[in-house]
């Protein structure tokens, strides 16, 4: 019997192909965040083949499951990025404004050295965006940092699809001033965005009219054969959304935006939404509370562009007052790294409790990707995606020591090597080096406009396709 | 007379609240005499201090110890359970010099032309910037502001962050000339040139360097001979840029050389003992940790930060954050610089990574203040709270590193810094959005 139980997960296994390898911890004696249930001092938590099984004092490990001693550590769900663009190949399908079509779905690249390093900073999970280069851009993946393993490896099971939309001076500016191409205007964005919704509710319309019209034609109750309507790609794509399958995540900075699209929101029935950098949501924090809309902020980026000058540090705060449910995201390779402290900065501008603070890198990134039921808190049945640190994660004199993914250990500090490269690059000369001082603020690394920047040169403007 | 009395107090009251409405667009920094007290005194050159006075009088610091005489004409400020820390600097920003990234009209760090020895970051400072009092509100009071084009960009000012002008707001209008040392090697994947393009590039920008440093030479004892003769000689031809290099080659200012790759560091050294009048700086030093014994021996100071990804791919993910230890722990002075412009206000953050990653709290904490004084010759002045300098520092609730904590009073040059920036009026404006009720 056992022998039937073992084959019939093997073939499981290899019928879905990327079945992943799960892990068995007993972490004892630490100080165990939950985030949803408190701070639980000396308890210990159990895994086992990647899920939370118990939560309790004095437990015993299972025959064969290692015990971790966390005595005077923190034990922590793992960190999400609902905002980054590592571990992608590309960023920007920018030739058109509207490409829901396209998806990062197979734009991953497993060994790219960031997801270990993000690992090291208590990260499990990043929603891998697109860029930001077009109105309605192309749709995201959200990923488990299962560093070594493939492309489908890295997937969330069952997170829901996501797509990237983008307000303002991005996408005015790539199509618009770059290309003559509507919108060069925030007037312009909204309808791009409306004309699509219609066609897309057309499309909805006349395909089924044509598809029942064909199924009548096959089944001998109609006399003539239906003018096809063909498959789009695109349009499949827009239905999705009104139809609440595909959640949009819209890169946006200013109030007036913000509102603008809640509004169109409104029209097609779209409820599942969150706002992305959303420098300015603060101004607007009762509408969107009033429209349960999601953001996910920055802790303090601000001024690298027009749209983001009158901005404030104190915005994830406001929010939090007001009751919205907000994340604070990374867009960085480097922020990525610290996301507990930038999440400490809401303490720091506007007096946001700790806990609180730390939902903003948990639980409520996990609600914007609609992964709360599987992660975000350290709660019985949910994944085994934790890591421990030697102090509170919000000082900055704590370290994460070891992170989990389903219950198997992805970082270790005590074993952590100079190159943890999957992939050793032979062109790679041990004397190269980035001289990057005088442009350190994090905007160039993995940024929402990779691959569409905008050069102006004597002939005029040009897109720069460099990858960075 | 119940209804008068009333009426009276609500008159008060409307007229209290609406000078404090007033107050909070305009309030102005205070400048005086204050008494700080009962506070945990960081004085960085002599220790803590527990339940200590801090006494101001104008622009300078007059009294640090644990009991003072307070007579009646200063303001008395209560710091029991808080602590005071002499302000922050960032020995390397762009700040004043840029205002939005994104808008080119608003940048005014990069000149045209490959060298500007002449160009002052100084000239474009532009005291209203609105990064300018979101940064000092966090306690960081004194920044070097720097070009950054070219092979030599032009030179970097030393500013504190209070004042209407430039030339108030100067310690040292001129601080450094700024080098962009010429790298031999390959700047990235990225970078397709073969070997023998790159040695042949960087050979003829190090001439074009050392062509200038010879010429400068020249000019220097030309003038300096007729200087000291005006009536027996003829007065040569002046040269700005020439003018500009006599303070660099004679040691009064020093040379900040922007370098991180290990074999650019390397080669940056030796460049420097040709020049045994001058003085040098390293600045960025990404690579500083794998040649730290080398830049120590040499005897140069390195400004650095800590939050930025491993220079290469193949590096431990801890590298940026020990790099200070790591060159201190060799024998090098080093300083926090943070690099950057609106978020100059992360500088403690950065300094705080330098502390858990090796260099320890005390030692981070001379890194963002006492070093970068003495690595720019103003600790007479900067640094440290003492007897004498100028009162430059801030009361905070803790730590200033962690960044749960909050900063409470900034003094800068002896003002008492109101602790308003864009950010806190935004808060304050939208955090109710409701308006006021009328009745």
């Amino acid at each position: 019997m056992k022998k039937i139980l073992l084959l019939t997960i093997a073939l499981c296994i290899s019928i879905s192909g990327y079945a992943q390898e799960t892990g068995s911890v007993l972490i004892k004696n630490g100080t165990v965040m939950t985030i949803t249930d408190g701070n639980k001092a000396d308890t210990d938590v159990l895994i086992e083949d990647g899920v939370i099984t118990d939560i309790g004092k004095d437990l015993s490990a299972p025959r064969g499951v290692k015990t971790v001693d966390a005595s005077g550590k923190y034990v922590m769900p793992g960190i999400i990025d609902a905002h980054s663009h590592i571990a992608a190949v590309d960023v920007n399908e920018w030739t058109n404004p509207v490409t829901a079509e396209v998806s990062m779905e197979e734009s991953i690249d497993p060994t790219d050295i960031n997801i270990y390093w993000a690992l090291a900073g208590g990260v499990t999970s990043i929603h891998l965006m697109h860029g930001s280069a077009n109105v309605i851009g192309g749709q995201n993946e959200t990923l488990k940092l299962r560093y070594g393993s493939n492309m489908d490896g890295m997937r969330f099971e069952g997170a829901p699809r996501t797509i990237k939309f983008a307000l303002g001076e991005n996408p005015t500016r790539v199509h618009g001033q770059g290309f003559d191409v509507k919108p060069r205007t925030r007037m312009g964005v909204e309808q791009v965005i409306r004309d699509h919704f219609d066609a897309a509710l057309d499309y909805r319309r006349n395909r089924q009219e044509y598809l029942d019209a064909k199924k009548a034609y096959e089944n001998g109750n109609l006399d003539t054969p239906p003018v096809p309507v063909a498959k789009n790609e695109r349009l499949e794509v827009l239905v999705d959304i009104i139809e609440g399958e595909v959640w949009v995540h819209t890169h946006s900075y200013r109030a007036d935006e913000i509102v603008m699209l809640m509004r169109v929101f409104n029209d097609y029935g779209i409820e599942n939404f969150t706002f992305q950098h959303a420098n300015e949501a603060f101004k607007v924090a009762p509408e969107l509370k009033k429209n349960n809309a999601y953001t996910s902020v920055f802790a303090d980026w601000w001024a690298y562009k027009f749209e983001v000058y009158y901005s404030t540090a104190y915005n994830a705060s406001i929010l939090n007052a007001n009751g919205v449910r907000n994340s604070i995201n990374s867009d960085s390779g480097e922020l990525i790294r610290h996301l507990n402290h930038e999440a400490a900065k809401a303490v720091h501008y506007g007096g946001t409790s700790k806990q609180d603070a730390l939902k903003m890198i948990t639980i409520n990134p996990a609600m914007q990707l609609g992964i709360d039921d599987k992660v975000g808190s350290i709660e019985e049945g949910k994944h085994g995606d934790v890591a421990i640190w030697d102090g509170h994660p919000l000082s900055i004199y704590s370290i994460a020591e070891k992170t989990f993914v389903d219950g198997k250990k992805y970082f270790d500090r005590s074993e952590d090597k100079d190159d943890m490269r999957l992939e050793a690059d032979a062109e790679t000369d041990f004397d190269e080096g980035r001289s990057r001082w005088y442009n350190e603020n994090g905007r160039q690394n993995n940024t929402c406009l990779r691959g569409a920047e905008i050069r102006f040169t004597k002939q005029g403007m040009k897109l720069n396709q460099s990858r960075n | 007379m119940k209804y008068f009395k009333s009426l009276l107090t609500t008159c008060l009251l409307v007229f209290v609240i609406g000078m404090n409405v007033e107050a909070q667009i305009t309030e102005k920094a205070e400048y005086g005499k204050f008494a700080i007290t009962n506070a945990t005194i960081h004085t960085v050159s002599n220790g803590v201090i527990e339940n200590g006075v801090v006494l101001i009088d104008g622009e300078k610091i007059v009294h640090v110890g644990q009991n003072a005489k307070i007579t009646a004409d200063y303001q008395r400020i209560d710091a029991t359970g808080k602590h005071i820390y002499p302000g922050f600097m960032d020995a390397g920003t762009q700040l004043g010099l840029q205002e939005i990234g994104a808008v080119a009209v608003t940048n005014d760090q990069a000149e045209l032309g490959n060298l500007n020895p002449h160009v002052r970051a100084f000239t474009a400072i532009n005291p209203s910037s609105v990064s300018i009092p979101v940064t000092r509100v966090n306690g960081v009071t004194h920044v070097v502001s720097l070009p950054v084009s070219g092979l030599i960009s032009g030179k970097s000012t030393l500013i504190d962050l209070y004042g209407y002008s430039p030339d108030s707001m100067a310690v040292s209008a001129n601080a450094g000339l700024h080098l962009n040392w010429p790298s031999a090697q390959k700047g990235g994947w990225w970078d397709d040139r073969s070997d023998k393009k790159i040695k042949e590039q960087y050979e003829k920008r190090l001439k074009t360097l050392n062509d200038l440093w010879s010429k400068a030479e020249f000019y220097h004892k030309m003038m300096s001979a007729y200087e000291k003769n005006p009536e027996n000689k003829s007065k040569p031809d002046g040269n700005k840029k020439m003018q500009a290099m006599r303070e660099v080659i004679t040691g009064k200012i020093p040379v900040i050389i922007s370098v991180d790759a290990k074999k650019d560091i390397l080669n940056a050294i030796e460049w420097t003992k040709e020049h045994p009048d001058a003085r040098f700086i390293l600045a960025g030093v990404q690579d500083g940790w794998r040649v730290a014994e080398e830049i120590a021996e040499a005897g140069l100071p390195c400004l650095v930060s800590t939050l930025y990804t491993p220079e290469r791919d193949y590096d431990n993910y801890q590298r940026p954050y020990q790099n200070p230890g790591k060159l201190h722990e060799a024998g090098v002075k080093v300083a926090i610089a943070t690099g950057g412009v609106e978020n100059v206000r992360n500088a403690p953050y950065h300094a705080g990574y330098a502390a858990t990653y090796g260099l320890g709290k005390e030692e981070a904490l001379k890194a963002i203040t006492l070093n970068s004084a003495e690595i720019f010759g103003v600790d007479d002045k900067l640094g440290s709270i003492e007897k004498g300098k100028q009162a430059n520092l801030f009361i905070s609730d803790g730590d200033p590193f962690e960044p749960m904590n909050h900063i409470e009073q900034v003094f800068i040059r002896g003002y008492k810094i109101p602790m308003i920036s864009r950010h806190t009026q935004l808060y304050d404006e939208y955090l109710n959005r409701g308006a006021k009720s009328n009745n």
